[in-house]
């Protein structure tokens, strides 16, 4: 176990250093001179661009910035922008704006996936598993964003149920459509890997066990196959939580959420490269630390996959 | 006197999948369904200036700001958008370039993955753990995170360039799945058979691994072409993806949302064509899929 932990956490320093890097070139190396934007139309004196150069390291090679950064990122250093603010402190008030989205947002894949995989599991073969199936299909390849406006208009224009756009209402009256977009989108995979998975369990031993000793339907379901059939769910669902941090980023600009997304956004857009890194370290941060974990986990709950 | 002998094995086993996939395929509604629209869509894409034509306006660049943001009528089926240009003519040109952007990605990403897996597959040893180290890298940036950085850096930002940034974030997915196939047939009687007969490695890898390895690959690269012009308008409708004169469904789309309450037929026909498209291209990723492994189905 400590084997593979230790592989673990050793494959995810390289990792984060590899996808760092590249982050850092896309950002430092990108045409256009963020200390000259700075001036915007009436540039500021050479001396003083020289100077801002040094002091943001901007004339070292960018193999020394990207170490230099590193270093200051192990000791919990994000850097400043060049208007002189911290990263870390940008990034701390939008952050729990982002958790809360990316966390209504997998709630809701769990409840929704679980049921209808379960419902239609229990039918194979039926009208409802066929439409479940189709259903997930189609919402899955309809993009994010055409969602994401077709909502808007649908819900906060013409029925007005919800905000059309913003948190001012808090949650979760102005989370819970952005959060329903994102979790649809992750709604395909799951629900399938839950019928899969009843099917599975509905034709195993114990269960016919069950069923020859004359357990109620209900209760078997509820309480035997639903618990069997969620494990391998458990995984993916843990997976899931990664990457909805990835699409809230496109659901925050459709919604004019003040979260991480829209920061890196207008990061970008202002040439802020400390931010844009900043911000897009710590996503793949959580990113890539929630996979180790959901990996250790489930090396703990089946030994077989450390061997793997 | 070797050579017709491997051949027949070979043609056997790909016959015979080849037979059993068509047969499940045949059947399928789904399969139908999405082949037919796609074959819709592909005219549309070769021809999409006869067909817009047809209706009115033939040339999508050709606009009357005075007729701005008028609802569907004579001569404008789709209506016009804020510029005064023919919404339809601009979906049809548009059909082109997302398919174009589509298959010109997953053709990249399957050079690159086919390349990679197999030496990874069939390689082994450390070559195998550098590139799986380097799909981890790849597959370490959250959906879209990483094309939005790459992309927002790049100066022009043309079909082509979108596609290699879009295939440079996908190969790895395909890239194990190659690599675990190749490793399965490496073992397989026919291609120990080939090594025994003193063949080259890169005939037997070519003639006799590759083409039993790929047929997984089918299901998944359908689905991604869908997948990738979803991305393609998600990312030019966030801004970093394709800039006007590129005529895109993301480019009406995010000119459009704007004027969503004044002029909902803007959004509304490329959202139309966008998700039909995507569908298409998805059920025909699934069908391809079950009939590929029946299990999967149960």
């Amino acid at each position: 176990m400590w084997r593979f932990l230790a592989r673990r956490l050793l494959e995810l320093v390289v990792v984060f250093i590899g996808v760092t890097f590249v982050i850092y070139c896309a950002v430092f190396l990108l045409p256009g001179d963020p200390i000259e934007a700075l001036g915007g139309d009436r540039p500021l004196p050479e001396s003083v661009q020289q100077q801002l150069r040094e002091q943001y390291g901007l004339d070292q090679p960018i193999w020394q910035q990207y170490v230099n950064y590193l270093g200051g990122l192990f000791q919990g250093d994000l850097g400043t922008t060049f208007t002189g603010q911290s990263v870390s402190e940008q990034m701390a008030n939008r952050w729990p704006t982002t958790i809360t989205l990316a966390l209504t947002a997998w709630v809701l894949t769990v409840l929704i996936s679980v049921v209808l995989g379960l419902v239609a599991g229990l039918r194979q073969g039926s009208a409802i598993d066929r439409s479940v199936l189709l259903g997930t299909i189609i919402a899955e390849s309809v993009p994010v964003f055409v969602m994401g406006i077709t909502a808007q208009y649908v819900f906060g224009i013409m029925l007005k149920w919800t905000p059309i756009a913003g948190i001012g209402d808090g949650w979760p009256r102005a989370f819970i459509l952005p959060a329903l977009i994102i979790a649809i989108y992750g709604l395909a995979g799951v629900s399938r890997l839950m019928r899969g998975s009843v099917i599975d369990t509905m034709q195993s031993d114990f269960v016919r066990t069950l069923r020859a000793k004359g357990l109620a339907r209900r209760s078997i379901v509820g309480l035997h196959v639903t618990r069997n059939a969620a494990a391998p769910v458990v995984n993916v669902l843990a997976i899931q939580l990664g990457s909805l941090l990835g699409g809230t980023v496109v659901i925050e600009a459709i919604f004019n959420i003040n979260g991480v997304g829209q920061l890196l956004y207008k990061a970008i857009q202002d040439q802020e490269g400390t931010l844009v890194v900043g911000v897009a370290t710590t996503l793949v941060l959580i990113f890539l630390i929630t996979n180790v974990v959901v990996d250790v986990i489930s090396s703990l709950l089946d030994p077989r996959i450390r061997n793997d | 006197m070797t050579e017709p002998a491997t051949v027949a094995i070979d043609g056997n086993f790909d016959r015979a999948t080849t037979r059993g996939l068509w047969a499940t395929l045949r059947g399928r509604l789904q399969f139908w369904v999405s082949v037919v629209l796609l074959a819709c869509l592909a005219i549309i894409a070769v021809i999409p200036g006869i067909l817009s034509g047809f209706f009115g306006q033939s040339d999508p660049r050709s606009c009357d700001l005075l007729a701005s943001n008028r609802p569907p009528g004579p001569g404008h089926p789709f209506g016009t958008d804020v510029q005064g240009c023919d919404v339809l003519a601009n979906v049809l040109f548009g059909t082109r370039t997302s398919l174009f952007i589509g298959l010109t990605t997953t053709a990249i990403c399957l050079i690159v993955a086919v390349v990679l897996g197999t030496l990874a597959g069939y390689r082994g040893g450390w070559v195998d753990s550098l590139i799986a180290r380097g799909a981890d890298v790849v597959l370490g940036f959250p959906f879209l995170l990483g094309a939005i950085i790459v992309l927002n850096t790049a100066p022009d930002r043309t079909p082509l360039l979108l596609s290699a940034v879009l295939a440079f974030f996908s190969w790895p997915t395909f890239a194990r799945l190659i690599r675990s196939s190749v490793k399965e047939v490496r073992e397989r009687e026919f291609v120990q058979a080939a090594h025994a007969l003193g063949f080259s490695q890169l005939r037997v890898v070519l003639t006799h691994v590759l083409p039993n390895s790929l047929a997984p690959t089918l299901a998944i690269a359908a689905t991604m072409v869908g997948g990738v012009i979803g991305a393609e308008a998600t990312l030019t409708f966030l801004g970093v993806g394709l800039v006007p004169p590129s005529i895109s469904w993301g480019v009406q789309l995010s000119t459009a949302q704007s004027y969503f309450q004044l002029a909902p037929h803007t959004v509304v026909f490329p959202s139309i064509f966008l998700t039909v498209t995507v569908i298409s291209l998805i059920m025909l990723g699934d069908a391809l899929r079950d009939a590929l492994d029946p299990r999967g189905r149960a």
